[in-house]
């Protein structure tokens, strides 16, 4: 199976449907990959148990009524198969895709920082416990302690409370005046004062972060540090996420420049490979609507269309003002460093605890030594914590990027056959 | 409204449910036994992790982006 795209787009959340939104009326070929088995990408998940606003609705009426936009859901990528040119895989079959335009809208993952037992089932990440709601995960009835930083710790709580659950806590780790700060800058984004009065809790404790999920075999309980008092709370569940760090490594891959931790882009949303785009999360944390108007000026610059693009540059400035006041308030506390304790598990895949890492200098010795990050999820989730905790940065990813079915990787011998 | 098998369990479900919910609606919510022998559930809900991933009809997926459908076999204990 060959394909080929004018424009192909990797991710199809607010930024991945924005662009092909923006492209489409030029008629070329758009094809709009993502892994989740309907668009939307995570703010927008759909399922029995989410409740989508009508901005996603529309969008996604739209991108059906666009007949030279070809969506695949439940796709991965899985290597880079040749000069533009991808090898993917759904659940029945593997293919290679060529295109001419390529934009990455890969989004954002949380970082999920090791602390003692947090290997229990009944511990999940913030916006992982959210997800999971929405894709029918029963709470009722069940209390809940939800940690970490960033707003997504209200928003989880709202969609957990909205499902019959009892948030007990939920601890911040920023301090009470950088959170203070940031809400004083709010009525600068009438939309997200609203919205964040409307998430507002009387549990939420700033200065306050989690020490240890309690239990043998699932969770029973939680240690807090709570603005400098140690308090344990007994519940059933624990969602603890510290924030969002983009998701770089196909944008790595494929030889497009990184900056900090983020895919670089100039003003059109181009990366340092002529022909490559990048939008949303995976250039910097921003939220929804900075990855909408940066997915239109990639969809719009990557047709050439450098006047629509840059009608929407003041648009992108204002919620580029939002993402640095978010960014700045919910800087993590050095303290963090120091949750895991010796025999804490640092990789999940490979159970390589944190006392086999603390004698290596970088990820590349530890992983020779431990295998650290060699396994399924390849890193993805250890290497957040481990350049947190250590420094390391995060190396480029090799194929095969997921785990891949062997027929999927055959398509490639197929290819170089005469 | 999907009908599957949770390791060998009869189990019925609303549309557009995850596998990822099913186990905690017709089992103990896990998903896989780790390298060393320890139960895990899945964690981060969104494709990333791969704690989630279980047997599905005999192959090997991530329980949090697959939904139900009538039929499925699902196993954690392979």
């Amino acid at each position: 199976m060959k394909h080929y795209a004018d424009l192909l787009i990797i991710g199809a959340g607010p930024a991945g449907i924005s662009a092909a939104l923006a492209a489409a009326p030029s008629g070329a070929r758009i094809v709009l990959l993502d892994d989740n088995p309907l668009p939307g990408g995570q703010i927008w998940r759909d399922g029995p148990g989410a409740h989508l606003p009508r901005q996603a609705r529309t969008l996604r009426q739209r991108l059906d009524a666009c007949s030279n936009i070809r969506i695949h859901p439940a796709t991965r990528v899985i290597a880079s198969s040749g000069p533009k040119q991808l090898l993917v895989e759904d659940p029945e079959h593997g293919w290679l895709i060529s295109y001419d335009k390529l934009i990455l809208c890969t989004g954002a993952r949380e970082l999920l920082l090791p602390f003692p037992g947090w290997t229990l089932p009944g511990v999940t990440g913030a916006g992982g416990l959210q997800a999971l709601i929405k894709g029918g995960l029963p709470v009722h009835g069940e209390t809940l302690v939800i940690a970490g930083s960033g707003p997504l710790l209200l928003a989880s709580a709202a969609s957990a409370k909205q499902h019959g659950a009892q948030v007990l806590r939920i601890a911040e780790q920023a301090s009470r005046s950088a959170v203070a700060g940031f809400a004083a800058q709010l009525p600068r984004w009438p939309a997200k004062l609203l919205q964040s009065l409307r998430l507002f809790d009387l549990q939420y404790r700033t200065a306050s972060h989690v020490l240890g999920a309690l239990g043998s075999d699932r969770l029973e309980g939680v240690r807090l540090q709570q603005q400098g008092k140690i308090v344990e709370l007994p519940c059933q569940r624990l969602a603890c996420g510290f924030g969002l760090i983009p998701n770089i490594q196909l944008g790595q891959a494929l030889d497009c420049a990184i900056e900090g931790q983020a895919i670089a882009v100039d003003a059109w949303q181009a990366c340092s490979r002529a022909d490559h785009y990048a939008a949303g999360e995976c250039t910097g944390f921003g939220g929804s609507e900075l990855a909408l108007v940066e997915g239109a000026i990639a969809g719009h610059a990557a047709m050439d269309e450098r006047q629509a693009a840059q009608q929407l540059w003041p648009r992108r400035a204002r919620w580029q003002g939002f993402a640095k006041a978010l960014n700045n308030a919910f800087a993590l506390d050095p303290q963090l460093k120091a949750l895991a304790q010796p025999d804490t598990l640092v990789c999940r895949c490979e159970d390589v605890p944190y006392a086999a890492l603390t004698e290596h200098h970088d990820w590349r010795s530890a992983k020779l030594a431990t295998r650290c990050g060699m396994g399924a999820c390849q890193g993805r989730v250890c290497g957040g914590a481990v350049q947190h905790l250590f420094g390391w940065p995060a190396a480029a990813p090799r194929p095969p990027f997921s785990p891949a079915r062997i027929e999927t990787l055959l398509c490639l011998d197929e290819q170089s056959a005469p | 409204m999907p009908e599957l098998m949770l390791d060998g369990r009869h189990l019925q479900v609303n549309e557009g449910t995850s596998v990822a919910a099913a186990l905690a609606l017709g089992g103990d919510g896990c998903s896989r036994t780790s390298v060393t022998g320890q139960r895990r559930a899945p964690l981060c809900g969104m494709g990333i992790c791969q704690e989630c991933r279980v047997t599905i009809d005999g192959r090997r997926r991530l329980a949090c982006q697959t939904l139900c459908r009538d039929g499925m076999q699902v196993e954690t204990r392979p």
